[in-house]
């Protein structure tokens, strides 16, 4: 039961640890879907855009939009608008004649496109979340909208209003958050990207490919050191609970510890059996840790699919057992200590 | 029985150290014991029969004074090394049987063949001692499903799978019935005839005594009639 017990205890910070990673490398993973499937090539935000996710603001004018379509080899520039809801759910203004000419437009699962200023699309892991259908009225802004249509997830938005009822909601009529511009060829992506900084408008200009790459846990403030941190709580929990676990066990196996020694286990062979059994907790507490990350991945894709797109990710199971296994092996180590220090006649005459 | 001493202690001494009281557990024991012999000690609590079988065990270090195992000058040993004395020289039988619970026989003898570094299969000698023994049939089981007779048995059996040159028995029938005693006596008279097997055996019972080739008392940390 003990074992059992530290095992469990010890799965914990495996799925906090497999948790988080998987929040945000799931987070991400959608945002780059999302950005991928736009069909743009290069991606202007504000110069003042300071994260890679942008989540609000319109800071750049609309006309940017029309001189930037004048530029040669450039066939087609998108202005959109970002307003954030929920972090990390945002609305997006968008003017869908335009993007759909750019992304070959979303795939509507129910319902269709805008009819009214006051439509809004949303996608099918928003739905669920929200539990809404076409025709139900989502209050978002302080503003009510009536669905229009369901679409596929992975492009662009989760949320879409039309870009110029957005404008108008958040006071920004004729500006627009970030800008997608299509070239005519990929071949002449570099070649715009070089005449739109020769414009010197200020504004940061990526590839979308680059900005694509940015997407990764290092480049957003703060994750890679919670990360860190959870990581650290991980071997803190596995020293812990293997260090009381250990200590008890060696408590009550004391006379056969001293069984061991009289016939002639060493120091060295007391102390391994201990560090093993620690080991096997560790390694029982990595397996059912994953087991329950599954597990948390399944209870929140289901209870907020649109917000935290959470997936497992199984390149972090050997890092996060090899943590509990530190954690196991450093909690071992003074009751594993003691043990191998023990007198064996006391250890013999002990009941 | 062979010749030559296999133990031997010169004005063996040992005090433990009490609180702040320093307390005498052997006064000087002067013993000998040829290989091959089968030696019952006597005497009354306290008078240092286990300090003696303790220290000839390498189990604890003496305080002063000589003692040899096997060759061996205990008196120079490191811990380690009479950890690894105890590994092949010497084997423990106890009046609490002090068999690991959770392991079966089989296991436990298994244990203390891994321990002394022994992993291929039992030696056909060992086999036939297990047949003497009487548990050949028992082994797979494990020590709470053993009578106490069949755990004394199996752990005489672990104590000598390693071939060691002492068997050490601390009162082996203290804790079962006349029957099972005799069985467990006739044993170790047994490994003693057959194999040559040196034994040490501490007993209260002057009856389990006499299966000893000769008998030494003990009182107040010293031998008082050889």
């Amino acid at each position: 039961m003990r074992s059992l017990l530290s095992v469990l205890l010890m799965g914990v910070p495996v799925t906090l640890i497999l948790a988080l990673v998987g929040l945000t490398q799931g987070l991400l993973q959608d945002s780059q879907r999302r950005q991928q499937n736009t069909g743009a090539d290069i991606i202007i935000r504000a110069s003042t855009a300071s994260g890679v996710v942008n989540f609000s603001g319109a800071p750049i004018p609309e006309k940017v939009v029309a001189k930037i379509e004048e530029q040669p080899h450039v066939r087609l520039a998108v202005g959109v608008l970002n307003h954030s809801i929920d972090p990390p759910l945002v609305i997006t203004g968008v003017d869908l004649a335009r993007f759909d000419r750019m992304s070959g437009g979303f795939v509507y699962k129910q319902g269709g496109p805008f009819k009214g200023p006051n439509d809004m699309l949303i996608d099918e892991a928003y739905a669920a979340q929200a539990h809404k259908a076409v025709g139900d009225t989502v209050t978002l802004l302080n503003h009510d909208w009536r669905v229009e249509g369901i679409i596929e997830p992975g492009k662009l938005a989760r949320i879409a209003v039309q870009l110029a009822v957005l404008q108008d909601l958040d006071a920004a009529t004729g500006k627009v958050g970030q800008i997608y511009v299509k070239v005519d060829n990929a071949a002449n992506i570099d070649a715009v990207v070089q005449e739109l900084n020769a414009l010197e408008t200020g504004y940061k200009i990526n590839t979308l490919e680059e900005y694509v790459a940015m997407y990764t846990p290092g480049r957003i403030s703060g994750v890679k050191e919670f990360t860190v941190v959870i990581m650290a709580i991980g071997v803190v929990i596995g020293f812990c609970v293997v260090c009381l676990s250990m200590y008890m066990s060696v408590l009550q196996r004391t006379r056969e510890i001293g069984i061991l020694k009289s016939l002639g286990a060493s120091k060295g062979f007391i102390l391994t059996i201990i560090e093993v059994e620690a080991m096997l907790l560790g390694a029982g507490g990595t397996v059912l840790g994953i087991v329950m990350s599954f597990g948390a991945c399944w209870l929140v894709r289901t209870l907020v699919p649109a917000s935290i797109p959470m997936i497992v990710v199984q390149s972090w199971w050997p890092t996060a057992g090899l943590i509990t296994l530190l954690g196991a092996g450093l909690g071992a180590l003074y009751p594993g200590l003691n043990a191998a220090r023990q007198d064996p006649i006391e250890a013999l005459s002990y009941e | 029985m062979s010749n030559g001493p296999i133990i031997e202690t010169r004005d063996l001494r040992k005090v433990y150290r009490v609180g702040k009281v320093d307390v005498p557990a052997l006064r000087g024991v002067d013993l000998t014991v040829q290989a091959g012999e089968f030696l019952s000690i006597v005497g009354p609590s306290g008078s240092g029969k286990s300090t003696l079988f303790h220290i000839i065990g390498g189990l604890t270090p003496p305080t002063g004074g000589q003692v040899r195992v096997a060759g061996q000058d205990l008196a120079l040993m490191t811990d380690s090394d009479r950890t690894r004395m105890r590994k092949r020289s010497v084997g423990f039988v106890f009046q609490k049987f002090n068999l690991l619970p959770n392991l079966t026989a089989r296991h436990n003898i298994a244990v203390a063949r891994f321990i002394a570094g022994n992993t291929g299969p039992l030696d056909g000698q060992f086999e036939e001692v297990l047949g003497l023994l009487g548990v050949a049939q028992r082994l797979d089981h494990k020590p709470a499903a053993l009578s106490g007779g069949e755990q004394q048995r199996i752990a005489i059996a672990r104590a000598i799978v390693n071939h060691p040159a002492i068997l050490l028995a601390d009162e082996p029938t203290g804790n079962l019935d006349s029957e099972n005693s005799k069985a467990v006596l006739e044993v170790l008279r047994g490994l003693n005839e057959r194999l040559g097997q040196t034994i040490l055996m501490i007993t209260h019972n002057p009856e389990a005594a006499a299966y000893g080739h000769r008998t030494v008392n003990m009182r107040d940390g010293q031998i008082i009639a050889a």
